[in-house]
């Protein structure tokens, strides 16, 4: 039953992705400015917003597994930021490539590009932490607090835009901005691949969250089979 | 059009595409690698009893 939901998600991300692809590609229009570049576009936002998603279930199970002690909960804050890491890498390599072309660099040392590297740096080093910490409830204790304290610079990386003065475009996004600054057909494909994206994220978590499950049985019967 | 703007294009859709797959890559290995971990001990279980 699992294995058919995981796999029923799988085909419904992979024809929406596909479909996704095709219009970018095919029936949206090059950007006045740009050109054909701006379509990266349509992958370094959703990834962002999905990593962000990411990290939000992290921050919700670690949250959960200081006030309930289950390490269920555990497994979702890592499964959530080891699937986030992987976007949030879309998400940076796919703005280098951009900024190469339209600002002539590939990195800018600026507000928002730098707290976004130092937000994957972050969650890279929880996954680090969990590695170094071999008891399982004293590893999930430490990594809880480490992930409620990472998301500080998840908050930041989103305002960074705002805050300071930055080479990294603005909020463009009518949601954030209450204003129309791009053309709507082109925001809601920003939209539409979100959902793809987001999707996808939810899937790869399930995935992972099932390895994890496995992880335990497998160490379970480790100590089983050292018992007899 | 500046050629090196589709060129870049390019990379840019396939870099994303690409990540994405090398982790549904390195999911599908892992998956494979803990259900074979986990039959080997099942049946050294089965065995031993």
């Amino acid at each position: 039953m699992a294995k058919n939901i995981r796999l029923g998600l799988g085909a419904l991300v992979g024809m929406l992705l596909l479909r996704n692809l095709y219009i970018i590609l095919f029936n949206l229009p090059d950007e006045m400015e740009q050109g054909p570049v701006y379509r990266i576009f349509y992958y370094h936002l959703p990834a962002f917003f999905a990593a962000i998603l990411c990290y939000i279930t992290a921050l919700v199970a670690s949250s959960m597994y200081l006030i309930k002690k289950n390490l269920r909960y555990d497994a979702i804050a890592m499964s959530a930021t080891e699937v986030g890491l992987a976007f949030a890498a879309v998400n940076l390599i796919t703005g280098m490539i951009w900024g190469r072309i339209s600002w002539g660099i590939w990195w800018a040392w600026d507000a928002r590009l730098t707290w976004a590297l130092i937000c994957w740096l972050v969650y890279f080093g929880y996954l680090m932490l969990r590695q170094a910490i071999d008891d399982p409830t004293e590893r999930a204790k430490n990594s809880a607090v480490l992930s409620i304290f990472a998301f500080v610079s998840v908050a930041i990386t989103y305002k960074a835009i705002e805050w300071w003065r930055t080479q990294h475009p603005g909020p463009v996004l009518s949601i954030r901005t209450g204003k129309q600054l791009i053309d709507p057909v082109m925001e809601n494909m920003l939209y539409m691949n979100f959902l793809a994206l987001a999707t996808l994220a939810v899937l790869m978590v399930i995935i992972r969250l099932n390895q994890e499950e496995m992880q335990r049985q497998i160490d379970g019967l480790r100590r089983r089979a050292h018992a007899i | 059009m500046d050629d090196r703007n589709i060129q870049f294009m390019f990379w840019g859709l396939a870099t994303a595409w690409g990540l994405l797959a090398i982790y549904v890559v390195m999911l599908a290995a892992r998956e494979g690698r803990l259900k074979k971990q986990l039959d080997s001990l099942k049946r050294m279980i089965e065995e031993k009893q």
